[in-house]
C-alpha cells in the first residue's frame, strides 16, 4: 500500500482503525521506498508538507525582510549611494548607487505582500497548523491529503510570480500592499503580475482553510472534545473560517482589479480621470472606494489569521514552561470566536479618511472599541497563567515571554486609531507603521519563533541549541524595539508613511535623527538572525536527540515518535483528559498527559 | 520655515478644532501608559517571583478569577469614556457642524500627480466654470476661458493662502488617483478621491508658514508633493488676494499668477 493510498483512504474514513496497521517509527519501514520527488517534493502528508510550508516561508521572510533593509539606508541617508549593495543593481532602479523612488515603492509594496501573503500566514497556517494540528488531534493526516499538496503547490507558483515580478518592464507592483485604485489600474504592468499572483495566494489559502477545518472538526481521536483541544487547534479553526469567509471578497475583488487592467472595464475608476494631462480613455462610473471595501473586508479578518496562531503558539508554550495549567482556558476559546466574529465588522476603521460621515464611523469605533475587549482578556489570561508557576526559560519561553508585552504594546496603540477623531491626526502616519509592527514582528513572528524552537525537536529528532537561541532571542528582542519604538514618536510629529525622502517635510527633518538610529537597528536585526539560520542547519545534523517528549508536555502530539512516521502514531491515541494538566496535586510529576490513563 | 516648531511630539496647533484631538491623543496615551505599567509590573514581578528554582513548585489552581474581573471592567468603562466621552463628541462637533459658507473663504483644490491646484473664487466670491475635458498641462483646473466668473480666479501650485481667525472650507478632489491633503499643525486631514468632491474645514489661529503633505501613496513622486501653506494676516491676505488677481483684459484667467513657484518640488523650501 502506498503511502499516496494510504492518506486517501484515511482522509474518506475517519480516524481510528487505520492507525494500528499504518503506525510505523521510519519513513518507510515495512513500505517500498517512494521515489524522491513523492516523497519530499509533491508529498501528501501532512508533516512533509507543513515543513515545505514552513521553509519556503522562513525564506520569503528573510527575502521580505532583506527588501526593508534595502529601504532603510534611503530613508537613514536619503539619496546616498548605497555602499556595496547599490552598484548590483542595474541603472534603472539604483541609477549611480542611489535607489530611484519608483524602486522604493516597489520594494515597499513588495515587502508588505511578501511578509503578510508569503510569510506570516504561510508559516502560521501553511507550517504550523499543518505540522502540528493534525498531531494535536491524534489524526493519522489531514482529511484531504492531496487537496493540502495541492494548496501547497498553488502557494508556490504564486510565489514565484511575485518574485518574477521584478523582471516586468517597470519593475514590480510599487501601489503598496494595498493595491489602492485608481494608482493600481493605471500602473505599470508588474501589478498584473501582483494581481495573479494574489489570486494563486488566495485560492491556495482557501483550499487548506477547508481541509482545516474538516480535519478539526471531522478527525479528533477518541475522547478529544471540543473542550480537550488544545488552545492552538482552536486558534487554527478560528483562523481557518476567517480565511474561508473573508478570502473570497478579495479573489473577487482581485479579478475585478485585473479586468479594470486587462479589459477595459471601469469597476473601480470613475468618470473624468485625467492623468499627466491627459483624459484616460475608459468607460468610467466605477469607484475606487469599493476596492477599498472588499480589499480591507478581507485584510482586517486577516490581521487575525496573523495573530490568532501566534496566540495559540504562545498558549501551548506558556503552559509547558510554567508546569501549570492555562488560566481561563475557556474564556480564552471564547474571546478567539468572539475576535473572529467581530474581526469581520471592523473594517472601515481603515478608511476613516475617505470622507465618512459620523453614523458610519461611530459605528466603525464602537465595533472596533468591543474588539479591543477580547484582546485585552486574552493578554490577562495569559499574564495571570504565569502567576504561581514554575517558569523555565528556555529558548521557546523566552519568545513566548516575550510576545506578552509586544503585542501589549501593539494592542494598546491600536486604541488611538481606532478612535476616529484622534486618527484624523495619527491616519497614514508612522504611528500606523509602528503599531501593526508591534503586533506582527515582535508579536506574531516572536511567536513564531517559539514554534520553531519548541516543535523542532518534534519534526526533526534533536533539540536546537540553547545558546544560540539565547543569543537569537536578546539581540533581536534589543533590536526590534529600537526599530519599532521610535516610529510612534515619528509618528506623533506628523510623518506620513511610504515617502521616499521624509526630509523633504520640516516635521520630517525634526525627526530624521530617528531614521537613523532605526536603521542601524533594523540590520543589527538582520544580523541577529544569523545565529538562528546556523542553528536551524547545523542542529539537524549536531542537535541533541530527543526522545518522544522532551519538554514534558501533555498534548497529544508529544506521544508521537520524534519525528512521526507515516501515520504519526505508534499506536492509536486516546484522550483522556485536558490539554493541560500540569502540576496536578497528588500526581506523581509534575505534568500528565493527556494521552496517559493513569496519570 | 521655521524648524523649531517640529520636535518630536505633536506639533503645535494652530487650529480651532485642534485642541481637542490632542486632548484626546493625550487622554488615551495616558491611560495606556498606566494599563502597560500596570500589566508591566505584575508580569515582572511574576517572572521573578514564579521562576524555576530548586524546591520551587507551580500551583495547580491559585487564582480563582475574581480581581481579573475588575480589570476587564475598568477596561470597558475607560474604553467607554474613551469612545462616548471623547472622540464621538469630538468627531461630531468637527464634522457635522461646518462653517456657515457666507463666512468662510471657500477654496476649490484639485490634487494630481503630484501637485496641489488651488481655486480662489476671487473677488466676485463665484467660481469659473471648470471642465476636466479642458485639462491639460498649462491649464491643470481645466478652466474655461469664457467663464465670465472665472475672470477674477486665483490660481496657485503647491502654495495655499488663508487668512487667520476665518473659517476656511476647502472643496478637495482629485484628478487621478487618491492622496491625501494632511495638514500637521492644522489637524486635518482628508483623502482626495477621484469622483468626489469632499469639503473640509478650519480656522487657523494664528500666522505662519506651514507644510501641506501629502499622505497617501500616490506614485513616485508621492514624497515630494508637498505645498507651502501660508496664513496670513487679514491686510496680508487681502493684498495678496489683490497683487494675484489677474488683470481684467487680455490676460487668460487660468494662467497662474506670477509668483506662484512652478511645481518644483524638488527645492528645498525657502524660509519666509
Amino acid at each position: 500500500m502506498s503511502v499516496e493510498q494510504h492518506g486517501t483512504k484515511t482522509g474518506t474514513t475517519g480516524t481510528a482503525h487505520a492507525h494500528g496497521e499504518l503506525a510505523h517509527e521510519g519513513h518507510d519501514h515495512g513500505h517500498h521506498e517512494l521515489p524522491f520527488w513523492k516523497k519530499y517534493i509533491f508529498s501528501v502528508d501532512h508533516k512533509v508538507i507543513g515543513i515545505q510550508y514552513a521553509v519556503t516561508a522562513l525564506l520569503f521572510l528573510f527575502f521580505g525582510f532583506s527588501l526593508m533593509m534595502m529601504m532603510r539606508w534611503q530613508l537613514a541617508y536619503p539619496g546616498r549611494a548605497m555602499p556595496l549593495f547599490g552598484k548590483l543593481f542595474s541603472e534603472n532602479v539604483m541609477p549611480g548607487g542611489v535607489m530611484a523612488p519608483e524602486f522604493y515603492n516597489q520594494l515597499g509594496a513588495m515587502h508588505g505582500t511578501i511578509m503578510v501573503f508569503l510569510g506570516v500566514v504561510p508559516l502560521a497556517v501553511g507550517g504550523f497548523g499543518n505540522f502540528v494540528m493534525p498531531l494535536q488531534i491524534g489524526a493519522p493526516d489531514m482529511a484531504f491529503p492531496r487537496l493540502n499538496l495541492l494548496s501547497y503547490w498553488v502557494f508556490v507558483p504564486g510565489g514565484i510570480i511575485m518574485l518574477a515580478s521584478f523582471l516586468m518592464p517597470g519593475g514590480a507592483a510599487q501601489s503598496g500592499w494595498t493595491s489602492y485604485p485608481p494608482l493600481a489600474v493605471i500602473a505599470s504592468s508588474g501589478q498584473t503580475a501582483w494581481l495573479f499572483g494574489m489570486v494563486c495566494l488566495i485560492t491556495s489559502s482557501l483550499l487548506g482553510s477547508i481541509n482545516f477545518i474538516v480535519t478539526i472538526v471531522q478527525m479528533r481521536a477518541k475522547g478529544l472534545t471540543f473542550w480537550r483541544l488544545p488552545f492552538f487547534v482552536h486558534a487554527q479553526l478560528v483562523t481557518s473560517f476567517l480565511l474561508l469567509l473573508a478570502f473570497p471578497p478579495l479573489e473577487a475583488a482581485g479579478i475585478l482589479q485585473l479586468m479594470d487592467r486587462l479589459a477595459g472595464t471601469s469597476f473601480f475608476m470613475p468618470t473624468g480621470l485625467v492623468v499627466s494631462g491627459e483624459a484616460l480613455k475608459i468607460a468610467g462610473g466605477g469607484s475606487p472606494l469599493l476596492w477599498q471595501h472588499l480589499f480591507w473586508f478581507l485584510a482586517h479578518p486577516e490581521v487575525y489569521v496573523l495573530i490568532l496562531p501566534a496566540i495559540g503558539i504562545v498558549a501551548e508554550v506558556l503552559a509547558n514552561n510554567t508546569r501549570k495549567p492555562l488560566w481561563g482556558y475557556r474564556l480564552l476559546v471564547y474571546s478567539v470566536i468572539f475576535l473572529g466574529f467581530m474581526s469581520f465588522v471592523v473594517w472601515a476603521h481603515h478608511m476613516f479618511m475617505t470622507g465618512m460621515g459620523t453614523t458610519m464611523s461611530t459605528f466603525f469605533q464602537t465595533t472596533t472599541m468591543i474588539i479591543s475587549v477580547p484582546s485585552v482578556i486574552v493578554l490577562t489570561c495569559f499574564l495571570m497563567s504565569l502567576y504561581g508557576g514554575n517558569i523555565r526559560f528556555n529558548t521557546p519561553m523566552l519568545f513566548a515571554t516575550a510576545f506578552l508585552p509586544m503585542f501589549a504594546i501593539g494592542g494598546l496603540t491600536g486604541l488611538p486609531l481606532g478612535l476616529t477623531a484622534s486618527d484624523i491626526y495619527l491616519h497614514d502616519t508612522f504611528y500606523v507603521i509602528g503599531h501593526f509592527h508591534y503586533v506582527v514582528a515582535p508579536g506574531t513572528l516572536f511567536a513564531l519563533f517559539a514554534g520553531i524552537y519548541y516543535w523542532y525537536p518534534k519534526a526533526t529528532g534533536r533539540q536546537m541549541n540553547s545558546m544560540l537561541g539565547k543569543i537569537h532571542f536578546w539581540w533581536s528582542f534589543v533590536s526590534i524595539n529600537f526599530v519599532f519604538m521610535p516610529m510612534f514618536f515619528q509618528g506623533m510629529a506628523g510623518l506620513s508613511r511610504r515617502l521616499y525622502d521624509p526630509t523633504v517635510y520640516a516635521h520630517g527633518r525634526g525627526v530624521q535623527p530617528l531614521n537613523v538610529v532605526i536603521s542601524w537597528a533594523a540590520w543589527s536585526l538582520g544580523l541577529a538572525q544569523i545565529p538562528f539560520i546556523i542553528n536551524f542547519f547545523i542542529s539537524l545534523k549536531n542537535g541533541a536527540r530527543v526522545a518522544e517528549n522532551p519538554w514534558n508536555a501533555t498534548t497529544l502530539e508529544w506521544s508521537a515518535p520524534s519525528p512521526p512516521g507515516h501515520g504519526n502514531f505508534l499506536t492509536e491515541p486516546i484522550v483522556y483528559r485536558e490539554p493541560y494538566e500540569y502540576s496536578v496535586p497528588g500526581a506523581a510529576q509534575d505534568f500528565s498527559p493527556q494521552f496517559v490513563a493513569e496519570a | 520655515m521655521d524648524e523649531t516648531k517640529y520636535g518630536w511630539w505633536l506639533p503645535m496647533d494652530v487650529s480651532v478644532h485642534g485642541h481637542r484631538i490632542d486632548q484626546l491623543i493625550s487622554v488615551v496615551h495616558w491611560f495606556m501608559l498606566l494599563l502597560f505599567v500596570g500589566w508591566g509590573i505584575f508580569f515582572v514581578y511574576c517572572l521573578i517571583n514564579f521562576r524555576a528554582r530548586d524546591g520551587h513548585k507551580a500551583i495547580y489552581d491559585p487564582v480563582k478569577g475574581i480581581f481579573t474581573k475588575y480589570i476587564e471592567v475598568a477596561v470597558v468603562v475607560v474604553e467607554v469614556f474613551v469612545l462616548f466621552g471623547l472622540s464621538t463628541p469630538v468627531w461630531f462637533a468637527y464634522k457635522n457642524h461646518p462653517p456657515a459658507e457666507k463666512d468662510a473663504v471657500t477654496i476649490k483644490l484639485v490634487a494630481e500627480q503630484f501637485a496641489w491646484n488651488f481655486h480662489y473664487a476671487g473677488k466676485d466670491g463665484k467660481f469659473g466654470r471648470t471642465d476636466s475635458s479642458l485639462m491639460s498641462g498649462d491649464n491643470p483646473l481645466g478652466m474655461d476661458p469664457d467663464s465670465p466668473e472665472g475672470k477674477d480666479d486665483i490660481v496657485t501650485v503647491n502654495q495655499m493662502h488663508i487668512p487667520v481667525n476665518k473659517p476656511v472650507i476647502v472643496e478637495i478632489t482629485s484628478k487621478d488617483v487618491i492622496h491625501s491633503f494632511n495638514i500637521p499643525v492644522l489637524r486635518v486631514k482628508q483623502d482626495t478621491i477621484p469622483g468626489q468632491r469632499i469639503p473640509i474645514w478650519f480656522e487657523a489661529t494664528q500666522t505662519g508658514h506651514f507644510e501641506l503633505a501629502c499622505a497617501q501613496l500616490c506614485g513616485l513622486g508621492h514624497y515630494r508633493m508637498r505645498a507651502d501653506v501660508l496664513i496670513d494676516s487679514p491686510e496680508d491676505y487681502a493684498k495678496w488676494e489683490a497683487d494675484n488677481t489677474p488683470p481684467p483684459a487680455e490676460a487668460p484667467a487660468a494662467q497662474a499668477p506670477t509668483d506662484t513657484p512652478a511645481p518644483a518640488p524638488e527645492a528645498a523650501p525657502e524660509k519666509k
